[in-house]
């Protein structure tokens, strides 16, 4: 019953991309076609629970990625700490602890760049508030593999240095307000 | 000049004619590995050596030396003392005092790189006076690797986090007990290297080649697709005693192979299985 999914939308995110990430996941309507995938900056040494807490407060499955589970469609999967998550050509997820890019594992860059090579043009992108680069990278690879590229307007970011380089890498890139990403969320169908 | 550029990234295709022809020239066998993130792998290679692919390619075939160079390469060699000090706490309370009752414990950890957990595991025989009557096999498709845990000299700048990593699992001790620095470099102490073998391994292609009442291998699997997996998997049954452990990695799982109703869930979080049947 539950499908692969064949659209996917991803969603990278640092510092200060927390809060508005649970406001995109609140407006969501109770049943989508794509998949959401979520990359978000985190300490494994601090686990925080945000899979088990967003489960509960959204009253609907919010997965942490497992090694080579499959992506589905009306599921929202986080990149788990501590490892870099990669979508492999088959549509399912795989995992790698290889060295942290840009201090950061999961990196951003590392999951754009393996969806933009598999999903392509069935991709949709969204780059968040961050104090850093991550993510820049991997928006060139989805705009050059014909994904839809989003970035958060840096005015509104709490930190603007993550969006804002990623609104420097193609004209393709789209700047998009808060309220804006968020009724794109509770149009999916 | 932009999209030129973007045409040198690696495509499926380029990754699977690269996996062919090495399986062709040499012993080793990627085919099970995942294909995003040995796509990764070669691209980084081929990056740092400013090659394209019929560089690569020749490169394989002719230049001595250059296969061993890349198998290094390719796949990840990332390691930690005490990585996941829970698990450590778990095999300490749980799985130790079973262990304690077989006469002789025979321990393998697969995959082990530059040999951390190695040392991490006879630190917790020797935590338990089980040091005499315990051996621990270590192996690692990359001889380079295995020189390092070999040596068992590591960069002191490690060690902190090396240290929080155990004192998160032990905090009575310090990991200092256990080491002596000397400059730059931390040195494992020579009583903890009695009784353990370093060695190759190939998980893809090799037998068993002894009995085991431990197998720790956390972290491998997530390289390899889930047909490779049923392999490997299959190997460290035929090489567990019966009530033997094995322990993988926090985000790998047993549950998604038929040979599951041969063993037994002992740590969900932790994924540490018994072999039952």
């Amino acid at each position: 019953m539950e499908k692969t999914a064949s659209k996917i939308i991803v969603i990278g995110g640092s510092a200060g991309a927390y809060e508005l990430i649970v406001e995109i996941l609140d407006h969501l309507p109770t049943e989508f076609s794509v998949a959401i995938i979520i990359v978000l900056h985190r300490n494994s040494k601090y686990e925080t629970k945000i899979e088990t807490s967003l489960s509960k407060r959204l009253n609907r499955n919010v997965i942490s990625v497992r090694d080579k589970l499959p992506i589905l469609e009306n599921h929202i999967y986080f990149a788990p700490p501590g490892y870099h998550t990669l979508v492999e050509p088959d549509c399912i997820f795989s995992l790698d602890i290889s060295d942290p890019v840009q201090f950061s594992r999961p990196s951003i860059d590392v999951f754009f760049e393996s969806a933009a090579a598999v999903y392509g043009k069935n991709a949709t992108a969204f780059l968040l508030s961050g104090a850093n680069n991550d993510g820049s990278e991997g928006l060139k690879a989805l705009v050059n593999n014909g994904s839809t590229c989003f970035v958060q307007k840096p005015e509104e970011a709490v930190i603007n240095t993550m969006p804002l380089a990623g609104s420097l890498v193609s004209e393709k890139v789209k700047v998009i307000s808060n309220q804006h990403i968020i009724d794109y969320f509770s149009q999916l169908m | 000049m932009a999209e030129l550029k973007d045409s040198n990234e690696l495509s499926f295709a380029e990754v699977e004619e690269i996996v062919f022809l090495l399986k062709n020239v040499s012993d080793f066998d990627l085919s099970g590995y995942t294909r995003s993130s040995l796509k990764r792998r070669i691209q980084r290679i081929m990056n740092l050596e400013d090659m394209d692919m019929v560089d690569l390619k020749n490169a394989l075939i002719n230049v001595e030396g250059f296969q061993q160079y890349f198998i290094q390469e390719v796949t990840v060699n990332v390691t930690e003392m005490f990585r996941d000090p829970g698990f450590y706490n778990k095999l300490n309370k749980d799985i130790i005092p079973y262990l304690q009752t077989f006469p002789r414990i025979k321990i393998w950890s697969a995959g082990c790189s530059t040999g951390e957990e190695v040392y991490s595991l006879a630190i917790l025989l020797k935590e338990n006076n089980l040091s005499d009557r315990a051996f621990i096999y270590g192996t690692d498709i990359n001889s380079k690797v295995l020189d390092v845990a070999k040596k068992g000299i590591y960069p002191i700048k490690k060690f902190k986090e090396y240290s929080d990593n155990f004192n998160a699992y032990n905090s009575t001790e310090s990991l200092s007990n256990y080491y002596t620095a000397r400059y730059d470099a931390a040195i494992i102490n020579h009583d903890l290297r009695q009784n353990i073998l370093f060695s190759t391994h190939n998980l893809a292609t090799d037998q068993v080649f002894n009995e085991f009442h431990l197998i720790t291998c956390r972290n491998v699997l997530i390289y390899f697709d889930l047909k490779l997996q049923e392999h490997v998997i299959n190997l460290f049954y035929q090489s567990l005693a019966l009530f033997g452990f094995l322990c993988l990695g926090t985000k790998e799982t047993l549950m998604r192979h038929d040979i599951m109703e041969n063993f037994k869930l002992i740590d969900k979080e932790y994924n540490i299985y018994q072999k039952i049947k």
